[in-house]
């Protein structure tokens, strides 16, 4: 056994095993925590295949930013687990028998799968060739290059999202205190402090 | 070279750079004091958008290696959107202000919708097919609970956002596959692969899916479940929208992929979608008899005519493609005059929705009485209003193609689907007394009322050269 196939079994072991966990770990935030190494354990993998830009973007942006903030959520929002759990269990039977019922129709399928003769081909032609350019440089170049098109609606959609969520949820309150950095800029020392001189044992 | 790129695909970033710039300047200044003319703006930007485009010379351009495709078919459809969702705009104004809803980013979004329909009707690769259809489809889930004290409209909103999102998984899911076959997601690839291999099961598996996906886009039966309730929740100028722009950038959308991508395999899909047509039209027909309230029932109205305007393109052919393209355009124009009237059902200041409240209407106002009833009888297809022509195109189509069951059905169906439509003339001219509805109706939307009535009425000459303009689109998709 090369080192290499048994990392990939330690990783792709650790990643299946975490991934379970997430769904069946009884605190939520050891859910999260869970998420996390199987993030890990994926990056990894993607190290043993040569993604080496997609492991570190895995861990740095999956890992430390959207764990995080999952972890946020859970413990700040108070849901109760234990009742939506509860109602899975309902589910559940149904649930798996129709997985079943799809994952045997997709193994039929598998069966008589033909890929096109020049589908290997075709998967490479967008990337440049990896003896000329490391995978940062080579998706760099398809993402801004050849497929600005797609990255500049991406950012349409975001605009989108964010528009959203503020014509949805935003309200103007008339009711609260607003900081007004003008007025208080403007304030004159002379008009809004008043200097008394209190003569001792008398009092204001 | 991208400068090319970006010639062709102007008119999509004109619009996109407007929007964020209308958005930049509300924000700085008046916010919503400004939104009633950022609306007049937005809808003459669009006008000249589309009119800009329809003078574009003949002939097919590609952008950013292929994704994006400029030809006859796509600038037809580009027209015909542009200009109703800028009318729809003008018409949503006054109804807005009224229930105070009159917000600045209604006409951004609805400008970034519009943008994301003409990339779907331009898309020439999966990925811009999907990126055009989530930038169309995030906006309208917004815009379906802009009423977002109502109960409903936030209801329609979720509704409309979790089949969306359901929806869209499909279509995914159907690509993955297309792209795990044949390598690549272009188009033209996907053609060229089919041409030399043939349609393999995971291709076929692909198209499916992907088929699934964008008839609940289309809201053809029985994927037309959430259709109903968003058009019944939503403010009603968000559903005029929805029944207008959006069903043809959809059906604009099918016609491209399975014609441009699957173009050789037409046995395979022309099949599922005659079963979709078929289904549609019969639910729409049968489904909308119950309903009295008249938003559900333009819901339904429209799950069937999504159902004719598929039967268009089941033919699989020029001809049907044409049909197709005919019946969108008299569909938009007819129900752009339908929704000006239902926007000004109201009594004492609150929206009605029961048809009911229209008894012996014909007494009270008989001139918008009459073109409502021009329009029912052009949505119910009877001769010789136009509605009727759209109608003989795609049983024409069908039947030239070897889809008489299909056309037998769709007459059928047009007949059941009469009675619903009648029994709104039959309440205007002879049902029982009610209080009448008492809204004035703003000169705007009369005009658009007595317009649209009256091309159903005087297009039956010669249908003001659409199916010339249809034609050629047809051509330049099929080419």
């Amino acid at each position: 056994m090369t080192i290499t196939l048994f990392a990939f079994y330690v990783f792709a072991t650790l990643a299946v095993g975490a991934g379970l966990l997430v769904v069946v770990a009884r605190n939520p935030v050891h859910s999260v925590l869970w998420l996390i190494l199987t993030f890990f354990s994926v990056a990894g993998l993607f190290v043993l295949m040569g993604a080496e830009y997609i492991a570190m973007l895995l861990a740095i942006v999956y890992v430390g930013a959207v764990a995080v903030l999952f972890l946020f959520v859970v413990m700040m929002l108070d849901v109760d687990f234990s009742e939506l759990r509860g109602s899975i269990a309902n589910y559940f039977p149904m649930g798996a028998l129709i997985g079943v019922i799809l994952l045997m129709e997709l193994g039929l399928v598998y069966g008589h799968w033909n890929f096109s003769e020049a589908a290997q081909a075709l998967r490479q032609s967008p990337t440049p060739d990896l003896v000329q350019a490391h995978n940062t440089l080579a998706l760099g170049q398809v993402i801004y290059t050849d497929y600005i098109y797609l990255f500049q609606t991406s950012g349409l959609i975001l605009l989108v999202a964010m528009i959203g969520a503020i014509v949805l949820t935003m309200r103007h309150r008339p009711d609260i205190k607003r900081q007004s950095v003008i007025a208080q800029m403007h304030r004159d020392p002379a008009k809004t402090m008043e200097l008394k001189d209190i003569k001792p044992g008398q009092g204001l | 070279m991208i400068s090319n790129d970006l010639n062709t695909v102007l008119p999509e970033l004109l619009l996109a750079i407007y929007a964020m710039g209308a958005l930049m300047f509300a924000v700085y200044t008046g916010k919503d004091r400004v939104a009633s003319m950022l609306i007049w703006i937005t809808a003459l930007v669009m006008f000249a958008l589309g009119g800009w485009i329809a003078a574009q010379p003949a002939g097919a351009h590609m952008a950013f290696g292929g994704a994006f495709v400029d030809d006859g078919f796509s600038r037809f459809a580009k027209v015909l959107m542009l200009w109703a969702s800028g009318l729809v705009l003008l018409l949503s104004q006054d109804y807005l202000t009224r229930n105070d809803m009159l917000k600045f980013e209604f006409p951004i979004l609805i400008s970034l919708a519009v943008v994301g329909m003409m990339m779907m009707v331009s898309a020439g690769d999966l990925m811009s097919l999907y990126m055009g259809l989530e930038l169309q489809s995030l906006a309208l889930y917004v815009i379906a609970s802009f009423r977002r004290d109502s109960l409903r409209s936030t209801e329609a909103g979720l509704k409309y956002f979790v089949l969306g999102a359901l929806s869209s998984g499909m279509l995914l899911y159907g690509a993955s596959f297309i792209y795990g076959t044949t390598g690549t997601t272009k188009f033209a690839g996907i053609t060229s692969v089919i041409a030399t291999d043939g349609m393999g099961l995971g291709l076929l598996f692909g198209m499916v899916f992907m088929t699934v996906g964008m008839a609940f886009k289309i809201s053809a039966a029985p994927f037309h479940m959430w259709t109903p309730d968003v058009y019944e929740g939503s403010p009603t100028p968000v559903t005029a929208f929805f029944a207008s722009a959006p069903k043809m950038a959809a059906a604009g959308l099918i016609a491209r992929v399975m014609h441009d991508a699957f173009g050789q395999a037409t046995a395979d899909w022309g099949q599922i979608i005659a079963m979709l047509s078929m289904l549609s039209m019969f639910l729409g027909a049968v489904a909308a008899i119950g309903q009295t309230n008249i938003k559900r029932m333009m819901a339904y109205s429209s799950i069937g005519h999504m159902g004719f305007a598929l039967m268009g393109l089941a033919s699989g052919t020029q001809e049907g493609v044409q049909a197709m393209l005919i019946y969108m355009a008299i569909y938009v124009v007819m129900n752009l005059g339908v929704f000006a009237f239902i926007l000004n059902m109201e009594k004492d200041g609150r929206a009605v929705t029961d048809i009911r409240s229209l008894g012996m209407y014909s007494k009270t106002s008989p001139g918008r009485a009459m073109a409502l009833a021009i329009l029912m009888f052009s949505l119910a297809g009877i001769p010789p209003l136009v509605g009727f022509f759209g109608k003989l195109f795609v049983l024409q189509a069908a039947i030239n193609a070897g889809y008489s069951w299909l056309a037998i059905g769709g007459v059928i169906a047009s007949v059941i689907g009469a009675f619903y439509y009648l029994r709104i003339i039959y309440y205007m001219y002879f049902g029982s007394e009610t209080d009448a509805l008492d809204a004035k109706m703003p000169g705007l939307h009369y005009i658009v009322l007595a317009a649209s009535a009256a091309i159903m009425v005087f297009g039956a000459i010669n249908l003001f050269g659409l199916e010339g303009f249809a034609a050629a689109a047809a051509e330049a998709l099929l080419k």
